[in-house]
């Protein structure tokens, strides 16, 4: 076991865990903010993605002791009462089925806006094609990104 | 972290503060039954574990408890759009509860063969109805009028001349009303909600991140564990060295019971890890079979002599001998995992005194049977908590997940909860099986089909057929039958099960067929369900208007046959209880086809909730789709080779077309739609393929045959 100090979500939290714990299981079992799922264990659905410094990142494939001073947010953290753009356009279009893969939808969606505010359609696929969806929701992802592209600020 | 007890704590909150009020509660399962509950501030606070009701606070707050599990069929928004619909309440003041498992107080509490709405439609309307009848009443006695004198409307009771008292400011004295023998249901002109689309209640839960779901769930103290279960289908566990396991981090113990190892400890990681440090011998006990086994069993299963006849009209030897021209194809679909987005989980805590399990179930009643037949305790001494699903697919149908849990514990004697790893769930089995079908069509000479045969072979299919559907009724002369092949590797329901693939064989095959017989693939079918009306053979068990029906919408809706540039392919299906056509359209795009758009024409009775349902078609196309292109589990030696989604491909953002979904507004009572517009897509897709390329597509996953070679379909096709 060793002990880190990571921030999330503009917090400052000490953790014990051992050195190749994935973020991931540090998030959801030490910290108790299980709004990142478990899909994979491998980088490839998605459903762990949190912001690393800003940038789309699998939880699950990133071990703790790799962070160091990196900045990370959460979907717990992406906005204080859950209206960030991307939020909201995500309950107006009425996307999520389940629902499990929407915070990791979520949090590729927010990162690529954050960068490009004004993305293409290409662009909107590059950033979200990592994220599965199993019910099938990918219509109206597209749609909500593109209304969340048009209330970023 | 508790969410469903949270949600009641603060209902009961809610009724605390109400200031002294009665409550008014529906017991769902007894609307229909006439027996109504009143609820006490007492009683509600002296009956934690009430949960079957509507009640309506007096400061007009609408709480609806929705019984069924929720695994993004949308139940949850739904079946309280149906008691609020009768109550004439205002949806923005409804508050919606997930409802834990209580069999006493609910009927059918489970999600499964699309049945929730069709199952509950009445009682949820009653339900409704006969709040609302006694809050009219409770408002006549007031103002001291006749009750036929006065309107409910959006949470309100209305005096002719024009006064208005809210449901809340009305919710005490209704309850003393006499509970009606009988209600008056709407006139379904009427609805307000229902057909409205109305977003799902938990969208902000969802959006921030909330812990909804049963692998969110944490109690203090609980332990984590994760279970070796054999690799191969077919061996059974000899011996474990768990020796170095126990002395690694994290590790508070290792548990072996039937053919598991469990391992016990403080966090997920530590025990995945330790997990991997174990030393455990396997045994044979069974065939270990390989997907090259299954390809041979397949063939000397087409020829048996032993099948079991399904379905026999008229006599097909003398059709067959007498025959112009016969058309005989086969078709073949791999195994498929379900892989639900939130792997397998439950908590369990069994007790001196009882046993307390919580996690994500689409059939919670029979797990809790399970568990009590596995214990050898009561079931009333087993409360299961229901949390969302994320995704079931049919694979939490089964309890062995929950089973595990609840041994465990009571092995342990501690709360535990139990993760598996996508790993574990795409080699842990209850797959969909792999089937072979041979079908064969004998048309005359003028091209009409008066012989039909199919056989369906299946690895633990049951029975691969659906015998009483189209085309049976509409030929003369008809065999359906089946063998099953009896394999270790374990199968279940998976979404529209046996119809996710049966649909695709059947409408890829009347494709041809109609083009045998010179005509056009939806005229030919348009024909046969008009023999079927007309003459038809033997029982008819679907609905041919309705069949007809989606036809026409979709042929309309797609312009079928009027686009130049476009290939189009039709295919249409009734699965469950409704009906749903779809049209595929290819483009010819440097000599690649691409798949462009495809539309529905679906008939499931009137559409409760227009977003919900729109969704649902939508998702249901893309888990069609997806799992046609690509989804496919192989197995060697008893064990499967795709562990994961690095080689077992889900369909993605890319990869999904156009889709325009347009429903029957028939009036019809509602007739299901989590699953019935899953089965006709690949056939759509495959007939159009054929259309565009020549080329036909007679297995799945299309995009792993020799046809289409160097095709992709395009990127964001």
């Amino acid at each position: 076991m060793a002990s880190y100090s990571i921030n999330v979500n503009g917090k400052s939290q000490q953790v014990d865990v051992l050195p190749d714990t994935p973020l991931l299981w540090v998030l959801r079992d030490s910290l108790g903010l299980v709004g990142t799922k478990f899909g994979c264990g491998i980088a490839q659905c998605g459903a762990c993605t949190v912001h690393l410094n800003g940038t789309a990142v699998r939880s699950c494939s990133l071990p703790v002791s790799a962070i160091g001073d990196k900045k990370i947010t959460t979907i717990e953290g992406l906005s204080e009462k859950g209206d960030h753009p991307v939020q909201q356009a995500w309950q107006e279009i009425d996307v999520p089925q389940c629902g499990y893969c929407q915070a990791g939808q979520i949090m590729s969606a927010s990162a690529l806006l954050a960068k490009n505010p004004k993305p293409t359609e290409e662009q909107i696929g590059a950033a979200m094609n990592g994220n599965i969806c199993r019910c099938g929701t990918y219509h109206r992802i597209k749609e909500a990104v593109v209304l969340a592209s048009t209330k970023m600020k | 972290m508790e969410l469903t007890k949270t949600n009641r704590r603060d209902f009961l909150k809610l009724g605390l503060t109400a200031g002294g009020g009665l409550m008014l509660g529906v017991s769902w399962s007894n609307a229909s039954g006439l027996s109504m509950e009143v609820l006490s501030e007492a009683t509600l606070a002296a009956n934690v574990d009430f949960n079957s009701y509507l009640s309506i606070s007096p400061e007009d707050v609408i709480t609806i408890f929705s019984p069924n599990p929720e695994l993004g069929q949308n139940i949850k928004t739904s079946f309280p759009m149906i008691v609020a619909e009768e109550l004439d309440a205002d949806w923005k003041k409804v508050k919606v509860v997930q409802a834990n498992l209580d069999s006493k107080k609910y009927e059918r509490q489970l999600t499964g063969g699309s049945g929730a709405v069709p199952h509950s439609w009445e009682r949820l309307r009653k339900a409704g109805a006969t709040a609302r009848h006694m809050l009219v009443e409770a408002a006549a006695k007031r103002w001291n009028v006749s009750s036929d004198k006065l309107t409910a409307n959006t949470g309100f009771v209305i005096h002719p001349d024009g006064r208005k008292l809210t449901f809340g400011e009305l919710a005490t004295e209704a309850a003393q009303i006499p509970v009606p023998t009988e209600v008056k249901l709407k006139d379904k002109k009427d609805f307000k909600i229902i057909g409205q689309a109305i977003h799902n209640v938990d969208n902000y839960e969802m959006v921030t991140g909330k812990p909804l779901y049963g692998l969110d769930f944490y109690r203090e103290g609980m332990l984590f564990a994760m279970i070796q279960r054999p690799a191969q289908f077919g061996m059974k566990l000899k011996s474990v060295d768990s020796t170095a396991v126990k002395a690694m981090s994290g590790i508070v113990d290792v548990v072996t019971f039937k053919n598991n190892v469990a391992v016990v400890g403080k966090s997920t990681w530590e025990v995945s890890k330790a997990r991997k440090a174990l030393k455990i011998e396997y045994e044979k006990e069974g065939d270990l079979e390989s997907t090259t086994d299954h390809d041979r069993i397949f063939k000397e299963l087409l020829d048996s002599k032993e099948a079991t006849v399904r379905r026999q009209d008229g006599d097909v030897t003398t059709a067959f001998k007498s025959a112009a021209q016969v058309i005989s194809r086969e078709y073949q679909c791999p195994f498929l995992s379900h892989s639900p987005m939130e792997p397998m989980n439950f908590f369990a805590h069994v007790r001196e005194d009882g046993v307390e399990l919580v996690g994500p179930s689409q059939t919670p009643d029979m797990a809790r049977n399970a568990t009590a037949t596995l214990l050898g305790i009561a079931p009333d001494k087993i409360t299961l908590e229901l949390t969302r699903l994320g995704g079931g697919f049919g694979r939490r149908l089964k309890a062995d997940y929950v089973l595990e849990a609840a041994e465990l514990s009571s092995l342990i004697k501690a709360p535990v909860k139990v993760t598996w790893t996508r790993e574990d769930d795409m080699m842990g089995g209850s797959y969909r099986p792999a089937v072979r079908y041979r079908f064969e069509a004998a048309l005359d000479a003028k091209g009409n089909m008066v012989g039909y045969k199919l056989r369906g072979v299946g690895i633990n299919a049951g029975n691969p057929t659906r015998e009483d559907n189209f085309p049976s009724g509409a030929v003369e002369n008809l065999l359906i039958d089946s063998v099953e092949h009896k394999s270790p590797i374990t199968t279940g329901a998976w979404r529209a099960p046996i119809t996710n693939f049966l649909a695709f064989a059947e409408q890829a095959f009347l494709d041809e067929v109609a083009l045998a017989a010179k005509k056009d693939p939806v005229q030919f079918r348009l024909e046969l369900l008009e023999k079927a009306k007309q003459s038809p053979t033997g029982a008819i068990k679907y609905d041919i208007d309705r069949m007809v029906g989606v036809i026409k919408l979709a042929v309309e809706k797609s312009g079928w046959g009027q686009k130049k540039n476009l290939a189009q392919g039709f295919s249409v299906y009734f699965s469950h209880r409704s009906y749903v056509a779809q049209v595929a359209e290819i483009e010819m795009k440097n000599k690649m086809p691409v798949l462009k758009k495809m539309y529905a024409a679906a008939d499931c009775g009137i559409v409760i909730n227009q977003s919900g349902a729109r969704q649902q078609v939508m998702g249901g196309m893309v888990d069609g789709l997806g799992h046609a292109l690509y989804g496919q589990l192989t197995f060697k030696e008893g064990a499967a080779e795709q562990k994961n989604f690095n080689n077992y491909r889900l369909i993605r953002y890319k990869e999904v077309p156009e889709v325009e979904v347009h429903f029957m507004d028939n009036g019809i009572d509602p007739t299901g739609l989590g699953e019935p517009a899953l089965p006709p897509t690949g056939g759509a897709v495959a007939n159009a393929i054929f259309k565009a390329t020549g080329k036909r597509l007679y297995n799945q996953p299309f995009m792993k045959q020799e046809e289409m070679k160097g095709v992709t379909l395009g990127e964001k096709m």
